[in-house]
């Protein structure tokens, strides 16, 4: 009986630390999509920049299609990486565009593209902000 | 039977809802995939004038679940019921999809894979192949339900995306597994939504939420007869509502486009869809 307890511990601390190795394998893969993102894509202003609604609009969008994956708060998701980490908040509106539009589809994310591009515009200018408001908390501090 | 009601309220529990954002199309397929772990439970009625014969009520479950980004699954029951004659049991499909393209591009394929196992009283027109014609459905259903159709479908679906719009066409190629010829389709479907930015506000009823589109279809023969001849073919606008909590209402009417059609078609789809099961 007690030899049974201890299989069951084992087998479940495998699966567990397994699958968070399989997670953290699958977060470096898509920052490693930014590495991929075509200069010309790169380059891309984000048309939606000056647009004061854009952030909170974007934030809507990030609720309903994001937070899911990536977390509430775009930190610790349960599938997704943080969108607070400097991967992403280092990299250009042009290069986030364009991973939300290609996804990174064998690492798990799909493709965005069904959004219209205004749309995908107002998610990265929300997570743009993201980074700009910890920037901010950080010189108060 | 109590364990199963059971196990249904917890798989409601664990499960958390997702956004809805479904393909605004009945019967074409547009290139996105269900997304990672989510699925989709959706129910849709379909009627059906049939000139000279017994209108009808044909109805499909469906079950969607994203395997992963590439890949998605799904299984559907069918069954009907035909005025001034019964109500029953149409069979079942499971198809698969798979993106073999990493990247998005001007055109995105999908490759689809059906295996379907359903009776000859099967009228729920998931697609329209070879000669299938409206004199098809005036067949009663004591006579059509005893023809068994085991059949392969396989689609190549092309999809492009761009300024908001999206332009979807399918190939269609049927093989009945008793050994009958291989037999075509097509489907096209055009769709965009009323509003292409997102407003601040959390609204159900703001344009960004509405996908109005146009969808065509039918038959192109078989290998003995290819072509437009003693083929079906229709005409669908539509018009698809994602709400914010989780469901999506599709409507659409459609009309025959010639003598060999149903005059009449008119398509209702509601689906829910959970994000995943075993979530927060």
């Amino acid at each position: 009986m007690r030899s049974d307890a201890a299989v069951i511990a084992v087998t479940v601390l495998v699966l567990a630390s397994s699958s968070a190795m399989a997670l953290k394998k699958q977060e470096s893969k898509i920052y490693a999509q930014m590495g991929h993102v075509p200069e010309e894509a790169r380059a891309r202003a984000n048309p939606l920049e000056a647009n004061p609604d854009a952030a909170l609009a974007g934030r809507k969008l990030y609720e309903r299609h994001c937070a899911e994956c990536h977390g509430a708060t775009a930190e610790n998701g349960r599938k997704g990486p943080s969108l607070r980490a400097p991967e992403v908040q280092t990299a250009s509106a042009g290069a986030l565009f364009w991973v939300i539009t290609n996804g990174s589809v064998r690492a798990g994310m799909p493709v965005w593209s069904r959004l219209p591009e205004p749309q995908r515009w107002q998610i990265t200018t929300y997570l743009k902000s993201l980074g700009a408001a910890a920037g901010q908390e950080g010189q108060s501090k | 039977m109590c364990r199963v009601y059971l196990a249904g309220l917890a798989i409601l529990f664990v499960a958390s809802t997702a956004d809805a954002q479904e393909r605004p199309y009945f019967v074409t397929y547009d290139h996105y995939l269900e997304e990672p772990g989510a699925l989709e439970l959706a129910f849709n009625p379909l009627f059906g004038s049939v000139s000279g014969g017994n209108d009808f009520v044909a109805g499909s479950i469906e079950v969607e679940y994203g395997a992963t980004a590439w890949w998605t699954t799904e299984l559907y029951l069918d069954g009907q019921h035909t005025e001034n004659d019964s109500t029953l049991f149409a069979g079942f499909r499971w198809e698969n999809r798979f993106r073999p393209l990493e990247l998005e591009h001007a055109i995105n394929p999908i490759l689809y894979v059906e295996y379907e196992d359903v009776n000859g009283a099967n009228k729920v027109l998931s697609a329209v192949v070879g000669h299938d014609v409206a004199s098809d459905f005036a067949e009663p259903n004591s006579e059509s339900r005893h023809e068994v159709e085991r059949e392969l479908e396989l689609k190549l679906i092309l999809s492009s995306s761009a300024k908001g719009w999206n332009l979807s066409e399918n190939l269609i190629a049927v093989k009945n597994l008793a050994g009958e010829p291989w037999e075509f389709g097509y489907a096209l479907g055009v769709s965009r939504p009323l509003a292409l930015a997102a407003s601040p506000e959390r609204c159900s009823f703001c344009l960004e939420n509405f996908v109005a589109g146009l969808e065509m279809y039918g038959g192109l023969g078989d290998t003995e007869q290819f072509g437009l001849a003693n083929t079906s073919q229709y005409l669908a606008p539509l018009i698809a509502w994602n709400l914010p909590s989780a469901v999506t209402l599709k409507f659409s009417p459609g009309w025959g486009l010639n003598d060999d059609s149903l005059p009449f078609l008119l398509r209702f789809s509601v689906s829910y869809e959970f994000s995943s099961l075993g979530g927060r």
